[in-house]
């Protein structure tokens, strides 16, 4: 039986991505070594038609899939975030991929793969089709983590990944389940309290094992150790993806069940309060220790993911949902934009084999590479969240939300650890401009497609500093969709 | 009449003129100097029509501007001064391009970058002034640390990198919180806009539980008061003083810290009144610390840099006691103080900057005897050291003794301890004059050259302004009077004040009418 076409152009983003990543597979044999760069621009036109497709969803909302599925204004704002990432993934991988003669279409593919697995965890309104969603997402970056194989670092990173990711999935399992027996079914819409009495417990146990798997996947403490190790040894166009799509996909899934299914505010707003502050601390604290910039990110990371828990914990405390939701989804985006800037450009800088991921090695680059080091200062001092760049309306955003919760402790301990968190990122800023540079290595210049992810990355910093209306607009938009 | 968006060009003209530097090379330096100073001088030509516009008397906000910016939340673009800010922009469009000319020869380096940085950090100083918008205000607060730190990371002496670092640290710690007050007002007003957050306040529309009204206070506070910076959270400034090129130390503490105080002003007193006063005894016993103890400090430095920079503290310290003196003469010593400080700072830093591109060196020991060997500098050096120390006819006189007299008014006590430091300055002042110019001469110090045309039309200009804000200083005054006056009045209960409204209003009824 062939699905009705209503559900199907709802299901066109993925469809396009799922597409073109047996697309790319299927062409690279019949490909010379030396035409293989056909591949990057073939994935690149994959997840830009994804992109364009993106467009079906949004005119025709509602569900799909006798309920499996569910598009609204939400999943089309974490759909183009995603695929926004993979499109800027594609082109910033391609030179680094050449220069570790691992070019093949089945990174790509994986790309695209993993893409399509966040897009149906952005509208799942189902649990069984996001396991099915967060899974697709998830083994595809187990693999790309450890894809340069010749690497021992490389595969460190992939297996501990996998470990821990399965560990993650298996809760996130198990903890469907028990929703399933507490509530009689797995549509997140008719998930209450009320629905069985008697059950509570159980859909207590329930909630609380999905929110442990989902805050491993966005590297939420007290489980994120994992995070370092595999972020500093995927190679690095892969953490670019890693911190930026499947960190947005998993918080639009708790995003989505802490809207949709009732108990699940009142009943995570402490876990979000206490795992906001720990991974703020967690991550910041770390971060000042290190001297490698790709581990730095790596600890950065976690600290965002703090950050967007406080916005997260100000809509799960009921009042001001919307408001906590918009936050959380401005701040996504502006999120994956930044660090995906920053970790493309590492991948760049690091030269052959990664040698150069070290902050010492960025000494004095601002007189060799003037745009490189602007554009890394402006991705560390939006990330940072200083005025002017989107990184600074981000937090505004998510103070606001937090004070209208009434959370004012959140949002000073938020206020303190973006002051913690300036000393490491001013350190990388000093060290590119006010250290002389090296004299035995240079950096090697940079070939335009990294140019060209850095250019968007950084235009949309400053443009959404400037001007986040619109795009504020959308996550309020979304943010109100979800009920 | 000025055009009405001048607001406007004096915030974007100083970026407008970046892209005229970059497509210089960046090896042509002379050309990168000219220009720079060109835009620095026609963005001070442009801030003396506000002067020109403003109307005194009123403590209305003048040459407003408001455009929609962020609808939700609403952020709106709005500028606008009045008596408080009129003068601290014109201070700083007056000192930039000062520190131009101080850095024409001494800075080699990076030249574009230099300059480039410089325009960067007018814009975002004036913005601090004329923002009516608390989130415009906090952008450009914040935008404004990072040419700074650039400023003394890359441009200063040694230690420059620890200095800058610890610069931004300190300030972002305050402004941090200062963001969440922002916010939390905002949950509790409904708005951003000063002026309306404002009038909700004087209305009665918007009342704030004490508890909350203390912390809000308290958040705001310690933003302004590490930028001030008050005793004993000025651990920062000689640092950054000692480490910055002349440039840097000029604007630092010519403009910089006066956002501190500015900030007091604006945001503490009137936004905050019941805190405020609540808590004016501690302040005003951390500014008379902060007045003798920077004083004492001062005294036995070594490097005259260092010297100068404590001055600052106690010099600040004056302007907090006289805000928080609630009293309208004080305040407006306040105001006053704080552009004879921006003014006699300005020389003294950029003094010692002469000096230290003929030696290379801050330490007082280096030197001694230079009157012998440069005259003019050592005669303008006196003169701006009178300047600083408080000499009647010269302008520091007349805003310690407005502060003083202010403060005398309501409390004693205060009073008479802070004149201490008055004192004090002399001494310390007089002292490092003594041992840097008088003496025997050093023989290596021989043959300084003098101050040459370059360093003496800046040098004249600053020495012409002090002795004219000294004799001339009602033409301030007159325009701050209405502002320090609303200030005070808005600090009083509000029943009062609408009382008073009330009434005035009353007064002024059949006039309107008439018209």
């Amino acid at each position: 039986m062939f699905p009705p076409r209503g559900d199907l152009l709802r299901l066109a983003p993925e469809l396009v991505l799922c597409v073109s990543g047996i697309l790319l597979m299927l062409v690279e044999p019949f490909l010379t070594p030396a035409r293989r760069t056909v591949l990057p621009a073939l994935a690149a036109l994959g997840a830009a038609l994804a992109l364009a497709a993106t467009i079906l969803p949004a005119t025709h909302p509602g569900m799909a899939f006798s309920g499996l599925l569910r598009v609204d204004s939400f999943s089309v704002f974490v759909h183009v975030v995603v695929e926004m990432a993979a499109l800027l993934v594609v082109f910033g991988s391609t030179d680094y991929l050449e220069r570790e003669h691992i070019q093949h279409g089945e990174y790509y593919a994986l790309v695209l793969f993993a893409t399509a697995g966040m897009g149906v965890m952005a509208s799942a309104a189902e649990l069984m089709t996001a396991f099915v969603g967060l899974e697709t997402s998830s083994i595809s970056t187990y693999i790309l983590a450890g894809y340069r194989r010749d690497a021992p670092r490389s595969d460190e990173s992939a297996m501990k990944y996998f470990l821990l990711g399965s560990f993650a999935t298996a809760f996130f399992l198990y903890g469907v389940a028990l929703l399933y027996g507490a509530t009689g079914t797995t549509q997140l819409a008719h998930m209450t309290l009320t629905s069985l009495p008697g059950a509570p417990t159980l859909l207590r146990l329930g909630l609380s094992l999905v929110f442990v798997g989902l805050a491993f996947k966005v590297a939420a403490a007290p489980f994120q150790l994992w995070t370092p190790d595999v972020y500093e040894g995927a190679p690095t166009p892969v953490t670019a993806l890693l911190s930026s799509g499947p960190k947005v996909a998993a918080f639009a899934l708790l995003l989505r069940i802490l809207t949709t299914v009732d108990a699940a505010g009142s009943f995570w707003f402490w876990a979000l309060w206490v795992s906001a502050v720990l991974t703020m601390f967690a991550g910041n604290l770390a971060a000042l220790a290190q001297s490698s910039v790709k581990r730095m990110l790596a600890y950065s990371s976690v600290a965002h993911a703090g950050y967007i828990l406080v916005a997260l914990a100000a809509a799960a405390a009921a009042d001001q949902m919307a408001l906590g939701v918009a936050a959380v989804l401005f701040y996504l985006a502006i999120y994956a934009l930044m660090k995906l800037g920053a970790f493309i450009l590492v991948a760049q800088l690091g030269g052959a084999s990664e040698r150069h991921v070290g902050i010492d090695d960025l000494a004095g680059l601002a007189s060799r590479q003037p745009v490189a080091a602007a554009c890394f200062s402006l991705f560390l001092l939006s990330l940072l969240g200083l005025p002017v760049t989107a990184g600074f309306l981000g937090k505004l955003y998510i103070f606001n939300a937090a004070l209208a919760s009434h959370l004012v402790w959140l949002a000073v301990l938020l206020g303190l650890n973006s002051v913690i968190a300036s000393f490491y990122y001013l350190r990388v800023v000093v060290v590119m401009y006010m250290r002389e540079p090296h004299q035995d290595w240079a950096p090697s210049p940079m070939p335009w497609a990294v140019t060209l992810v850095l250019l968007v990355a950084a235009a949309g910093t400053l443009y959404l500093g400037l001007f986040p209306g619109r795009i504020m607009g959308f996550a309020s938009q979304a943010a109100l969709s979800l009920r | 009449m000025p055009p009405s968006y001048l607001l406007t060009v004096l915030t974007l003209l100083p970026l407008a003129g970046i892209p005229a530097l970059l497509l210089l090379r960046p090896d042509d330096h002379t050309w990168i100097r000219r220009i720079a100073l060109t835009i620095a001088l026609v963005e001070f030509l442009l801030s003396l029509l506000l002067v020109r516009g403003f109307v005194p008397g009123t403590a209305a906000y003048q040459f407003e501007e408001f455009r929609r910016w962020i609808p939700d939340p609403p952020i709106h673009y709005h500028l606008g001064v009045d008596g408080v800010s009129l003068f601290l922009v014109l201070l700083t469009t007056f000192l930039t391009p000062v520190a131009m000319l101080s850095s024409w020869k001494s800075i080699e380096r990076r030249v574009q970058g230099f300059f480039i940085t410089l325009l960067v950090l007018e814009t975002g100083m004036v913005g601090v002034f004329i923002s009516l918008d608390l989130v415009l205000f906090f952008l450009f607060w914040e935008a404004m640390l990072i040419p700074m730190y650039f400023l003394i990371g890359i441009w200063g002496h040694e230690r420059r990198v620890y200095a800058a670092l610890k610069f931004i640290l300190y300030t972002m710690f305050g402004s941090i919180l200062m963001l969440v007050a922002i916010v939390w007002l905002y949950e509790l007003s409904g708005t951003f806009d000063l002026p309306q957050i404002q009038t909700m306040l004087i209305s009665g529309q918007l009342t704030l539980p004490l508890r909350t009204e203390l912390l809000l206070f308290g958040a705001f506070f310690l933003a302004f008061a590490i930028k001030v910076p008050l005793f004993p959270l000025h651990t920062w400034l000689p640092d950054a003083h000692t480490e910055a090129p002349t440039a840097g130390s000029i604007v630092l503490a010519g403009v910089l810290l006066k956002m501190g105080t500015y900030g007091m002003v604006r945001f503490c007193v009137p936004l905050f009144p019941e805190a405020a006063h609540r808590l004016a005894p501690y302040i005003a016993v951390l500014a008379i610390t902060g007045v003798i103890y920077g004083a004492l400090v001062a005294m036995v430095q070594t490097d005259l840099k260092r010297l100068v920079a404590y001055s600052s503290v106690s010099h600040l310290g004056f302007v907090v006691l006289g805000i928080f003196a609630f009293n309208p003469t004080a305040l407006q010593g306040s105001l006053y103080q704080m552009l004879n400080h921006g003014v006699s700072t300005g020389a003294l830093f950029l003094l010692v900057g002469t000096l230290y591109d003929r030696r290379h060196t801050h330490l007082i020991a280096e030197y001694g005897g230079l009157a012998t060997p440069m005259p003019v500098l050592a005669a303008l050096f006196l003169f701006v050291s009178f300047s600083s120390a408080g000499l009647p006819m010269l302008n520091g006189f007349v805003g310690e003794f407005l502060i003083l007299t202010g403060t005398f008014e309501r409390h004693t006590a205060w009073a008479a301890c802070a004149a201490l430091g008055v004192i004090f300055s002399s001494v310390y002042l007089l002292w490092a004059y003594q041992r840097v110019f008088f003496g025997a001469v050093q023989e290596r110090n021989q043959k300084l050259p003098d101050a040459d045309l370059r360093e003496r039309v800046v040098l004249f200009a600053m020495a012409g302004l002090i002795l004219w804000m000294g004799i001339g200083s009602a033409v301030f005054t007159r325009r701050t009077e209405a502002s320090a006056r609303n200030i005070i009045e808005q600090m009083q209960r509000p029943q009062l004040y609408n009382a008073r409204v009330a009434s005035a209003r009353r007064l002024d009824a059949p006039r309107t009418g008439a018209r």
